[in-house]
């Protein structure tokens, strides 16, 4: 151990390091590549999630295909892929990892650093983002396989993820807002309640117009129908339908606008003993 | 005994004189004016002042739950004052935390690290967020390598290491920048003796040959003693002495007497009086079962002494002679000795 201070005495260069800001980039990359490199160390964080993803994507397949196939035209295997995409992404966060952080006292550490307060939280956000986009992939190679096709060509695909992985930051942020407010990974799982109203009173399995009369109400105050139904336009439409789309990212948004405001409130709250943000 | 004892001169620093805030060469590394924290109704660190030169080893002693931690964790910019300011590295701990992040090194009381990382990689990253490039990481981690003699430890999961390995990383993650200023909570907590007395080693080094000014917080009287140029005592929140390690034992007296006794109250405090009169004892005190006699010159006092308890009504079960230590102090201003928590000795 003593040979450290021999080592940086004796260095020519010895004195010359010394802190400084790293900018808000460097910052958030900094903190969103520890958050990937931490994603296949933990691979039961991401592995469930896709397999019931895949499992009800095939089961409902097989159980529903033969009631919808007499609509001449109507391809359950990618109205159900909207479906299985957000089963697979909804609630997928590095949140239990930040309270992990908490917890150790690593939030503490970061805290004492000069890094940007907001880059810890859109740290994880990122790597989170990217997380959902690689979910989606092998879903969708399912759907493709099992005869899902995007008329708007792989830039359909494409904004098909983007929204999916949307729609996971948005969620996510109600998990960091529990972490950061709580530091109780029990409160961050908890939050898988939320996916429950979120995801099925709604029209995950059956068009909205099928639903009973109750459930059509409430679905019509569900954020996901509208989630759903453009990411629905992209495989099951003709072309690039503007409105649906517009209703989906006005969807998110609105979920997004609540749990940033929420999270980013519990990050204040977190950081407020401090004298800076 | 006086509240402060008054403040002696500071042993020559290193090469201090290289690294100086905004406050120019004459300034204080840490200074505190009537620093405040209050949890509710509870004066965790209550009315502070505090004055340390750069290139300093300041000794922060306490028994838990005194305020150590609640200190460091202000003067760190972990938590925000509630009365009364504090300047660190020449930047108020409040208004400028950001400055003050620049300069300082942490190794909180917990190891602070994520045990999913390597050890590398938290190196790395610590590294990044204070703005170093990769090839002054390089050097760094080199050069702090050598400080944590982890070897190839260092690329394996921080959860799989000792704890004895996880304080030497905390070390070394609070030296990535190469802080003008460190703050060590507890460092040798937990460690085993081999490991306590290379750390000594290392905060002696870091103090001497780069002239960091550390702020040191111990349960641990001998850490303490055997480090630090000035040791500060604070007890309920409150500053109750300050001053060399050397000064605050005088102050006890130059020996000190300690007599084992069963009696009851009363004799105790009749043989307290018969003590006190005798010739060259300078002060006596009952603590529990002990009776602590400081006295100018023990060998000298020490028959007399024996004689005044044999009078009493207090039955001596042994009579020991020598020199004062912290603790000694620290039971005078106090009225209890530090007791330090138990942990595990970790081998590392």
């Amino acid at each position: 151990m003593t040979a450290i201070t021999d080592a940086i005495a004796s260095s020519p260069a010895a004195g010359v390091i010394r802190a400084r800001p790293g900018g808000f980039a460097r910052d958030l990359a900094a903190i969103a590549g520890r958050a990937l490199r931490a994603v296949p160390r933990d691979p039961t964080a991401v592995l469930p999630p896709v397999f019931i993803a895949l499992f009800f994507f095939v089961v409902n397949i097989a159980t529903l295909k033969k009631l919808t196939g007499s609509h001449p035209g109507f391809s359950y295997a990618a109205f159900e892929v909207a479906t299985a995409i957000l089963l697979g992404v909804t609630g997928v966060s590095r949140a239990p990892a930040l309270v992990l952080d908490v917890q150790t006292g690593y939030l503490d550490r970061l805290l004492l650093t000069p890094v940007r307060r907001t880059a810890i939280l859109l740290g994880h956000m990122a790597a989170d983002v990217a997380v959902a986009a690689l979910l989606t992939v092998p879903i969708l190679v399912l759907g493709i396989i099992l005869g899902v096709r995007f008329p708007g060509g792989p830039l359909g695909a494409v904004v098909f993820v983007l929204l999916a992985s949307l729609w996971s930051l948005a969620f996510a942020g109600f998990g960091y807002a529990v972490a950061l407010k709580t530091g109780n990974p029990a409160a961050v799982n908890s939050m898988f309640l939320l996916f429950f109203p979120f995801l099925f009173l709604t029209s995950s399995y059956v068009p909205r117009s099928q639903l009973s009369g109750w459930l059509s109400t409430v679905a019509g105050f569900n954020p996901v129908t509208y989630l759903l139904g453009g990411l629905r336009s992209l495989v099951l439409g003709s072309g690039w339908q503007w409105g649906q789309l517009g209703q989906a990212v006005a969807a998110i948004a609105a979920v997004g606008l609540v749990s940033m405001t929420l999270c980013f409130a519990a990050l204040r709250g977190r950081v407020k003993a401090s004298s800076a943000v | 005994m006086s509240s402060v004892i008054t403040r002696p001169g500071v042993p020559a620093p290193g090469n201090a004189g290289e690294r100086r805030g905004p406050q120019g060469p004459a300034g204080d590394a840490i200074r505190a004016e009537a620093l405040v924290r209050q949890f509710g109704g509870v004066r965790a660190v209550d009315g502070v002042d505090l004055a340390i030169p750069a290139g300093e080893i300041y000794g922060f002693l306490g028994p838990n739950g005194a305020g150590k931690s609640t200190m460091v964790r202000m003067l760190c910019t972990l938590l925000a004052p509630t009365g009364g300011r504090a300047l660190v590295a020449g930047y108020d701990v409040a208004a400028q935390p950001g400055q003050v992040r620049l300069r300082i090194g942490v190794a909180l009381q917990e190891a602070a690290l994520d045990p999913k990382q390597t050890g590398t990689e938290l190196l790395r990253l610590q590294g990044r967020l204070y703005g170093l490039s990769s090839r002054e990481l390089t050097r760094r981690l080199a050069d702090l390598g050598e400080l944590i003699e982890l070897g190839d430890a260092l690329d394996r999961p921080v959860g799989t290491y000792s704890g004895g390995m996880k304080r030497r990383l905390d070390l070394a993650a609070a030296l990535v920048h190469n802080p003008e200023i460190v703050f060590l909570d507890e460092p040798t907590t937990g460690l085993d003796p081999a490991s306590r007395a290379r750390v000594w080693s290392e905060i002696r080094r870091l103090n001497q040959q780069l002239g960091m000014t550390i702020f040191l917080t111990t349960q641990y009287l001998e850490e303490a003693d055997e480090l630090a140029h000035r040791v500060g005592i604070i007890d309920r929140g409150r500053i109750v002495a300050v001053g060399t390690p050397a000064e605050l034992k005088r102050s006890v007296g130059s020996d000190v007497i300690v007599a084992r006794v069963d009696g009851d109250a009363a004799a105790a405090r009749a043989a307290v009086a018969a003590v006190a009169a005798v010739p060259g004892v300078s002060g006596v005190e009952a603590h529990g079962g002990e009776l602590v006699i400081a006295a100018s010159d023990g060998a000298a006092a020490i028959s007399p002494v024996a004689v005044a308890l044999a009078g009493s009504a207090l039955t001596v079960r042994d009579l020991t002679l020598r020199t004062p230590t912290l603790d000694d102090v620290f039971l005078e201003l106090t009225g209890s000795h530090i007791e330090p928590a138990n942990h595990a000795e970790d081998p590392s």
